[in-house]
């Protein structure tokens, strides 16, 4: 008969309105800014710069091979290499980034930089509160702005942090063996009290590692 | 019993503290200031009713689909009425640079100013109307028909198509349902034999075994009422007759061009007219300031208007949530070949109602014939795709 269905819907809100006093399950609002849901492991926003170790200029990975700023597909990351080189958590001299600037207002968290990162330098954030009263500068963040620890990348991607810090020991120990193999060869060559005077580099590895192992 | 003359006191509590102010003044003074403070207090009253309502329309609604609704301004957000009033206060007022200035101001004002005018004569309690018209219910549809021309004001002025088109959606929306809402209420009028509003409550406020004698109780009541209700919806653009102003389509329709004070002006003339036309139907059908049980007679008249009032608010407010807005052709197709037939059948209905003389049969007959008028109707109507949902000839 007409109106059955109306009759129906009415029944239907009725019980959601009583239902909404009754049952706390129906009830999803997270009353934000005092109450907070904790991010699901995959969230992502903007990206920061990965540091090893206490120092953020010393432990900053990026070498400023600026492959980030080619991919950008909106153009939002601005970096300078620098004139001198710097040893880096290997000990091996590198570039570093004299600038590095990202525009989060231009930034539209595609994750490409990340992807095509090959030192692992550049990861995502979970920071959402980023709101500021200057549109201009509040938003462009410099290299300082940018760095975070590995512990934070650690803290806001446990499951991916412990598998880039299993790659780099990888690649570290790979680059350790062939640089012990080379050495070994040396060794071979020469007197035996050069071993020694190779050992150096080993203890150099030791704080990028030491995460990994807090993580087991 | 309760004492009566406290009781009578509580009842007429307006009147004497309007009497005691006037008492101030010198004697020619008494009548204009009266008058004065009659209307100031409906100016005073409707507005803060208007605010109760967008309170409780949001709260609810909020229930309805499971949320919070307000809960920031104050405890439970209960001044978010007083932020909103704010706001719209101090926002920017802007006039398109090619609309018509004059016009376009005089819209809002003129909504405003004719949707009161329509509380002159709804009776708000006992001796509580402002001004007793003989004819008080034409006059009423006079000022509720003048809202259409200031909707259109508004379309025109704005020199928007989009207000335009929502301005002539509206026009014709409330010109389609202006007739069903007349003949629903001239069922009233045959009976009481008056077109005064008084008179029609008068009629309702008796009592037979403790019940009212409240036109709904009737047959071509209850029908007058359901049809009087859909008329009314329509008639205020409320949903789900509210695609003129559909804020997801049109984006507020007529009144996109308004800003500011002017928006809230539309705003408050829309609920101001919601709130006045369920003291219309309380009046007409719901035996305006008359207590639903002669043993609750003590309680004061007025309780009883402002009651039956803002439960009808509920009810509008229980409908937006659960309906979905209708198409264009629906809304005309129910208007013209489904809601206007059955007023006309309850306008027979009704005379049927007056000759049949006391007794069964009466009942009977004439619940049979609204009945059985409403399933055909609806049956026939579904089937020729008048009602419900629309076949498409050339698609699929």
């Amino acid at each position: 008969m007409l109106g059955e269905g109306i009759l129906k819907g009415l029944a239907e809100t009725a019980r959601n309105f009583v239902g909404s006093y009754v049952s706390k399950e129906r009830m999803t609002t997270v009353q934000y800014p005092e109450e907070r849901i904790a991010p699901i492991e995959a969230t992502r926003d903007f990206p920061f710069l990965v540091y090893d170790g206490g120092d953020w200029q010393a432990g900053m990975r990026c070498v400023a091979c600026q492959i980030c700023e080619k991919e950008c597909p909106p153009k939002c990351i601005y970096i300078e290499k620098s004139k001198d080189k710097k040893p880096d958590a290997l000990g091996k001299p590198q570039f570093y980034p004299a600038k590095f600037d990202i525009d989060i207002s231009v930034c539209m968290s595609c994750q490409i930089c990340v992807e095509v990162c090959p030192f692992e330098a550049i990861k995502m954030d979970t920071e959402f509160e980023l709101s500021t009263t200057d549109r201009f500068g509040g938003l462009l963040l410099d290299r300082h702005q940018l760095a975070k620890s590995n512990q934070h990348y650690h803290h806001i991607h446990p499951t991916e942090a412990a598998e880039v810090d299993a790659r780099l020991a990888g690649e570290k120990a790979k680059t350790n063996a062939k640089a012990k193999a080379a050495a070994d060869a040396a060794a071979a060559k020469s007197a035996a009290p050069d071993t020694k005077a190779v050992a150096p580099p080993a203890k150099v590895v030791a704080p990028v590692v030491k995460p990994e192992s807090q993580e087991a | 019993m309760i004492d009566k003359p406290i009781v009578d006191q509580l009842d007429q509590v307006f009147i004497l503290l309007e009497r005691w102010i006037v008492s101030f003044l010198p004697a020619g003074w008494q009548a204009v200031a009266s008058v004065v403070l009659n209307v100031v207090a409906i100016i005073a009253v409707f507005p803060a009713l208007f605010a109760i309502a967008v309170l409780l329309e949001r709260k609810g609604l909020g229930r309805m689909q499971n949320r919070l609704g307000p809960n920031r301004v104050g405890p439970f957000g209960l001044f978010q009425p007083i932020a909103d009033g704010l706001k719209s206060l101090t926002k920017e007022d802007i006039v398109p640079i090619s609309a018509d200035p004059v016009v376009h101001f005089l819209a809002p004002v003129f909504l405003v100013v004719v949707v009161f005018m329509g509380y002159a004569v709804l009776p708000m309690g006992r001796n509580m109307t402002l001004v007793k018209m003989d004819a008080g219910l034409l006059f009423y549809f006079a000022m509720g028909a003048s809202t259409e021309l200031s909707v259109f004001m508004a379309g025109w002025s704005s020199r928007n198509k989009y207000s335009l088109l929502g301005a002539m959606r509206a026009v014709a929306q409330m010109i389609s349902y202006e007739v069903p809402l007349l003949m629903s209420s001239v069922a009233v009028v045959m009976i009481t034999g008056s077109l005064s509003l008084e008179k029609i409550v008068a009629a309702q406020n008796q009592y037979s075994y403790g019940l009212p004698h409240w036109y709904i109780f009737t047959p071509w009541g209850f029908a007058g009422f359901a049809l009087f209700a859909v008329a009314a919806t329509a008639e205020t653009n409320r949903s789900p007759f509210d695609l003129p102003e559909g804020e997801s389509e049109l984006v507020a329709g007529y009144f996109t061009e308004y800003s500011g004070f002017k928006f809230a002006e539309f705003f408050l003339g829309e609920y101001v007219g919601m709130l006045s036309i369920s003291g219309l139907g309380a009046t007409l059908f719901l035996g305006g300031w008359s207590a639903p049980l002669a043993i609750l007679g003590w309680v004061p008249s007025w309780i009883w208007f402002f009651g039956k009032v803002m439960l009808s608010i509920c009810v509008f407010i229980w409908l937006r949530g659960t309906l979905p807005r209708l198409r264009q052709d629906q809304l005309m197709n129910f208007a013209w070949k489904f809601v206007l037939p059955l007023t006309l059948l309850n306008l027979m209905v009704a005379a049927m109602w007056r000759f049949l003389g006391e007794g069964w049969e009466r009942w009977v007959i004439c619940s049979a014939v609204l009945l059985i008028a409403y399933v055909a109707m609806g049956r026939i109507g579904m089937r020729h795709g008048h009602i419900g949902t629309r076949k498409y000839r050339y698609a699929e």
